[in-house]
């Protein structure tokens, strides 16, 4: 009888070992094709920038260039030095960097204070506040390009960069606040119960007792609205042209202005210089982000 | 002067009430436990004192001055939290001496007062760790630190026990009855946890539902509580009610349950009031300790009870007993041994008992 059953639990065991094993395959396979199928682009797109045009019209989209030849990024981000027509990076992409770094900048600090009162400052209506703050985070962003093209003719400062800056700020602060809230609900309000006791005020408790645990949170509103910011051309095509563009639309003109022959190692050298930044900060923090968005609190 | 004085204290958060027509007093030096079942409003209580919280009605007063409007940080108190709280970016040196920076105490002044407490509770070696680096132990201890360092008048404790593991809280109780025992300065503390209040406080106030139900020695709470909430509150296993009427005849009272001719004479209680007790619905409470296997003095009233149930627990076992269909609860060391299902002789000590009414549920 014990015989039996220990032969047939054995049974089980070696089917077990086997569907586990086949499952255990499968999975890799999957993963690999998604990798494939992700990286995909982004080697076409550094392989053909890498390309003379010569070799691109001689070769598939596949093929490895002759060798590492840089000149279509030179001319992406430098131009090819004649006056008129020659649309090229550079000054945008400083115009861009004006634009993020105060806009990130702003729109994270306000969100941090708004979401530090929320939480921790309970007063009348708090719920309402947070509700319709939260209600900005659904409005389509084409539903408030005119009123906002008014307001900046009235403060006069359309087609500029501060402008975006105000844009984007505004704009952020729903999200920014949405994500300080979440984070420091999950931060024990004794802590400001006990600096209150102590004696600290508003400020003193938020810069010295909230926000030196902020990090997590402050990373992935960073990367979150450093994202949407360098990355948006909605706005930046509404509210900027010419010299005050951001640089997703003068990549958009560059690639849409070519005159004869369409440069494709320029076109694809101009993309990822576009894509460069959010990349390096997606590197630099991606830990931070990963984790501020799973953990959330800090245990003391 | 009382340390501190609460009068017609009333809170609610919206519609819900959450205190009603407090009145507390404090002497010098005492130790007072808010003790209730959670959501009874006493962490709330707690918050008014400390001034984290605004009043509806009443007043509060520490040392004869009304308080009430007066900012946290100036009402000379110290406050140690449930989760330590302790700011998790500064070490345990700048934890301890932030309040004292902020009253812009004088450098020397703050060394001075972080060596002697720093000392005092065995901490002086983890000055420079952060929170996050500290056992649960260790943690507490650097958070009543924070709060000695101010020199307070009154110290409140929001259950700062409930979370250590069981045998460190026994230690941590300890330590904070000693530190007491050392400092004799005024402790207002807020538990859930009947041990502790009775082991802490030299007063207990009991309360349920934003009332106080009772505020008396731990004595006085255990052996004669005010009402049956009380009686029910405190205790392990808590208060036999047995329901039942009284019966006057002839100036004799005694006990009796419905239907049953079972009459426990009750001559010796200490009524309040002596008179319409005839007929009278009431609870009779006696404590499970206070039912004994042998006779324990004179008084002792004999009765055969059949056991129903047996809890054992080490040191001692629980005996549940039919009382005329009510249960009955009884300790016992556990060396005695007891049948089941069979009757067994007990002796309630007569001089332990409390009387309710049945209506009110107020010790009559």
């Amino acid at each position: 009888m014990q015989d039996k059953i220990h032969s047939s639990y054995k049974q089980l065991e070696q089917k077990s070992k086997y569907t586990n094993l086949f499952l255990r395959w499968f999975l890799y396979f999957v993963l690999v094709v998604f990798a494939f199928y992700f990286i995909f682009p982004l080697y076409v797109m550094v392989v053909t920038s890498l390309k003379t045009m010569e070799e691109i019209r001689q070769g598939t989209l596949l093929t490895w260039p002759s060798g590492l030849n840089f000149d279509s990024w030179l001319v992406a981000w430098g131009g090819r030095g004649y006056g008129a027509g020659d649309t090229f990076l550079k000054p945008y992409f400083w115009n861009s960097i004006k634009m993020v770094v105060p806009a990130v900048f702003f729109s994270t600090f306000i969100g941090a204070m708004a979401g530090y009162v929320l939480t921790k400052w309970r007063f009348k209506g708090d719920k309402w506040v947070f509700l319709f703050l939260l209600f900005g985070c659904f409005i389509p962003y084409q539903a408030i390009l005119l009123p906002m093209a008014r307001t900046l003719g009235v403060l006069g400062i359309s087609n500029s960069v501060i402008g975006l800056v105000l844009v984007h700020t505004v704009y952020g602060i729903p999200f920014t606040t949405l994500f300080f809230r979440n984070f420091y609900v999950s931060i024990p309000s004794e802590l400001v119960k006990a600096a209150r006791i102590d004696g600290a005020g508003f400020f003193k408790i938020f810069f010295k007792i909230l926000l030196p645990v902020s990090t997590p949170i402050i990373v992935v509103t960073i990367i979150w609205q450093f994202t949407q910011i360098w990355n948006d051309f909605l706005f930046g095509s509404t509210f900027s042209f010419g010299e005050a563009a951001p640089i997703q639309v003068a990549l958009n003109n560059m690639v849409l202005s070519s005159t004869s022959v369409k440069e494709y190692n320029v076109d694809m050298a101009s993309a990822i210089i576009a894509g460069i930044p959010t990349l390096i900060v997606y590197v630099l923090a991606g830990k931070y982000f990963i984790r501020g968005l799973t953990s959330g609190a800090v245990k003391g | 002067m009382k340390t501190l004085k609460i009068e017609e204290l009333s809170k609610n958060f919206g519609s819900t009430e959450v205190l009603r027509k407090i009145n507390l007093e404090i002497d010098e030096g005492n130790f007072l436990v808010l003790l209730g079942p959670s959501g009874c409003g006493k962490s709330t209580l707690l918050n008014i004192i400390a001034g984290l919280e605004t009043i509806n009605e009443g007043n509060v007063h520490i040392d004869d001055y009304n308080v009430s409007k007066v900012e946290p940080k100036d009402r000379n108190i110290a406050m140690v939290f449930q989760s330590y709280a302790l700011y998790p970016s500064m070490n345990v040196r700048e934890n301890m001496i932030f309040g004292l920076k902020q009253a812009k105490v004088s450098k020397e002044k703050i060394e001075e007062q972080l060596e002697k407490v720093s000392k005092f509770l065995q901490v002086d070696a983890l000055l420079e760790r952060k929170p996050s680096q500290l056992s649960g132990g260790q943690r507490q201890r650097v958070a009543i630190g924070r709060a000695l360092v101010r020199e307070p008048r009154i110290f409140l404790f929001d259950e700062p026990l409930s979370n250590l593991d069981a045998k460190l809280r026994v230690e941590m109780r300890r330590e904070i009855k000693k530190l007491h025992q050392q400092l004799k300065t005024t402790v207002v503390y807020v538990t859930h946890d009947q041990t502790e209040a009775m082991s802490l406080g030299t007063n207990i106030a009991i309360m349920n539902h934003g009332v106080i139900q009772q505020n008396d020695t731990p004595e006085n709470i255990y052996n004669k509580p005010s009402n049956t909430f009380v009686a029910d509150f405190i205790g392990s296993p808590s208060m036999n009610l047995i329901k039942g009427n009284l019966k006057e005849s002839s100036n004799k009272v005694s006990f009796v349950t419905h239907g049953s001719n079972i009459e426990i004479p009750i001559n010796g209680y200490d009524f309040k009031e002596k008179s319409n007790l005839d007929n009278k619905e009431v609870f009779f409470g006696i404590r499970p300790e206070h039912i004994f296997f042998k006779k324990s003095n004179e008084e002792d009233f004999e009765i055969n009870l059949r056991a129903d149930l047996s809890e054992y627990i080490g040191h001692e076992q629980i005996m549940t007993f039919n009382f005329e269909n009510q249960e009955v609860l009884a300790k016992f060391p556990s060396t005695v041994k007891i049948d089941l299902s069979k009757n067994t002789k007990l002796f309630f000590d007569l001089t332990q008992i409390s009387l309710f009414d049945a209506k009110t549920e107020e010790r009559i």
